[in-house]
């Protein structure tokens, strides 16, 4: 099956400014497909380009099929969007939008059951400017969903909200898959990355320095385990000789040993035979964090 | 056209939310008229007003004038506002057209200037003793010919304006010039020299000559509405090349 968004080798400049230098990737229908990187990195201009919203300057962009530069009034009705920096008039009601936005296709979904199921159900009747910014939020979302788009683009829509929001805001995204809409998702949030896409590009300084879901990129970039307990037997030198294992430091009582793959479940049955049962057995693995900075720093040339 | 009756329905609804915008809708042309009239009278002197009592005559030269500010000043304002606020990049990501976005601001512009000329009328018909106009008719086709002359510049401006103070003062500094020198402010026999020759610059001029000829004598001003028209094609042209959605 065709995906449903292949980009190859796009670019795009303002003027002097390179926003995208060259960036490449495909999203499968039904994923949840991240695009990671910091402020400035070109993850907006992206996905503005992909729904025609600015031209290209460079590279092949497909979106369910579509060229977004030459029919992107075609795309934009079939793709759902939520944008950063846009707005609705103040005055606007909750109910007036959905009805005024279902009014631009033919093949709106009803949005008294859209209204309902982002829990907007209470609020029709109030005002754009009197809604919190996780009740904008799930408006937003909605409007997006109005025109039963097959792929949504959603950027930057926890920026600004506060964490119980943000909670809220991933269970809209995956509420959103389940209902089978493909989820272009961009974000700055590593947490929110790693605990949503199921595949991700990382972006910096315009290119795609890395793409994979989130464990593979941490199994292949921060393979790095790091396993602590605390024991009173002195010897654990036997450590060294489990599979996998790189280091293993010891302070008092407490024992730390690092090392790669399997270590947890290694060390854990070494141990066990040595007759050490330890009860605070723990094991830290890196996150999405860990290899974000290590790819954004070695792209920047830092060591 | 499902989505243009929706958008200009939401926008009438909204511009109704506003209420100083109403009252100074709806105020704007009776306090134009109360004082005009109060300095002027309505004794004809037939060097002034080609003979018309000055009330009689700017009775349709205020119309123009009120057309005018929805035109100029409503219309920019709330563009510019829309598209500094991302509503137009809210509406462009949804494949709103342009010529929806574009036709419910003239649709609402178009009902407001008609509820803000009708109390002008009334009230100077009422209040001052000013004769009917001559011929309804024609009145009614140059105030839509007006009025959609001034929606078109009016979304012109809007389009070319980034921000919505910028478009205020560029706006309100357009109607101001329009109100001195358009016909609806000094007599326009008093403007002579460089006034004269921006009297023939601003649209307002010939608004006000095509509303008098129809109220006046319930004639067709055929080169005045053709110059109307031209300035509302042009300015339409430029829209359409230039908008700007963010």
């Amino acid at each position: 099956m065709a995906p449903v968004v292949a980009v190859e080798h796009l670019r795009k400049a303002y003027g002097a400014v390179t926003a995208v230098e060259d960036i490449s990737f495909t999203v499968e229908e039904g994923e949840i497909f991240g695009l990671l990187g910091p402020n400035g990195a070109g993850k907006t201009t992206t996905v503005e380009c992909l729904q025609g919203l600015r031209k290209a300057d460079g590279g092949t962009l497909r979106v369910l099929g579509l060229d977004p530069g030459t029919q992107g009034r075609e795309l934009r009705g079939r793709v759902g969007s939520q944008l950063q920096e846009s707005a609705l008039p103040d005055r606007i009601r909750v109910w007036e939008a959905l009805d005024l936005f279902a009014s631009l296709t033919p093949r709106a979904a009803d949005w008294r059951v859209l209204m309902e199921q982002w829990g907007l159900a209470g609020k029709g009747r109030a005002s754009f400017a009197s809604l919190s910014g996780g009740q904008r939020q799930r408006l937003f979302v909605a409007l997006a969903l109005v025109n039963e788009p097959l792929v949504v683009f959603l950027d930057e829509m926890t920026t600004g909200l506060d964490p119980a929001a943000r909670r809220v805001a991933w269970d809209l995204v995956e509420a959103i898959r389940a209902r089978g809409t493909t989820v272009v998702l961009v974000t700055h949030f590593m947490d929110e990355a790693e605990r949503l896409c199921d595949r991700l590009a990382i972006v910096d300084e315009g290119r795609v320095v890395a793409t994979g879901s989130p464990q593979a990129l941490i199994d292949l970039h921060a393979p790095q385990v790091l396993v602590r307990f605390s024991t009173a037997t002195p010897d654990v030198d036997f450590l060294f000789r489990v599979p996998g294992v790189e280091t293993v430091e010891r302070r008092g009582e407490q024992v730390e040993v690092a090392g790669t793959g399997a270590v947890l479940a290694l060390v854990a049955s070494a141990l066990v035979e040595h007759r050490i049962v330890p009860t605070d057995l723990r094991a830290e693995r890196a996150t999405l964090e860990d290899v974000f900075l290590r790819l954004t720093a070695r792209s920047r040339g830092a060591a | 056209m499902i989505a243009l009756r929706k958008m200009a329905w939401v926008e009438l609804k909204l511009f109704l939310r506003e209420p100083l915008t109403v009252v100074f809708a709806l105020v704007l042309p009776l306090i134009i008229l109360v004082v005009m009239s109060a300095v002027f009278g309505n004794t004809p002197d037939p060097e002034f007003y080609r003979g018309y009592g000055p009330v009689d005559f700017y009775t349709p030269a205020y119309i123009g004038l009120v057309v005018g500010a929805v035109g100029v000043v409503s219309i920019p304002v709330h563009l510019a506002g829309n598209r500094e606020r991302g509503v137009l990049r809210r509406f462009r990501a949804s494949s709103v057209p342009l010529g929806v976005v574009v036709g419910a601001e003239a649709l609402v512009s178009l009902a407001i200037a008609l509820v803000s000329s009708v109390v002008l009328a009334v009230c100077a018909m009422l209040g001052y003793d000013v004769g009917g106009p001559a011929s309804p008719l024609l009145l009614v086709a140059a105030f839509l010919w007006t009025a959609l002359m001034f929606a078109a510049l009016g979304v012109m401006l809007g389009s070319l304006i980034p921000t919505a103070r910028a478009a205020q003062a560029a706006g309100m500094l357009l109607w101001f010039l329009m109100l001195m020198m358009g016909g609806a402010g000094p007599p326009p026999e008093t403007l002579t020299g460089v006034l004269g020759l921006l009297a023939h610059a601003v649209p307002l001029t010939y608004a006000c000559r095509l509303l008098q000829a129809a109220w006046l004598e319930g004639g067709w001003a055929w080169a005045d509405a053709g110059i109307v028209a031209a300035i509302g094609v042009a300015a339409s042209l430029v829209t359409i090349r230039l908008f700007r959605w963010e």
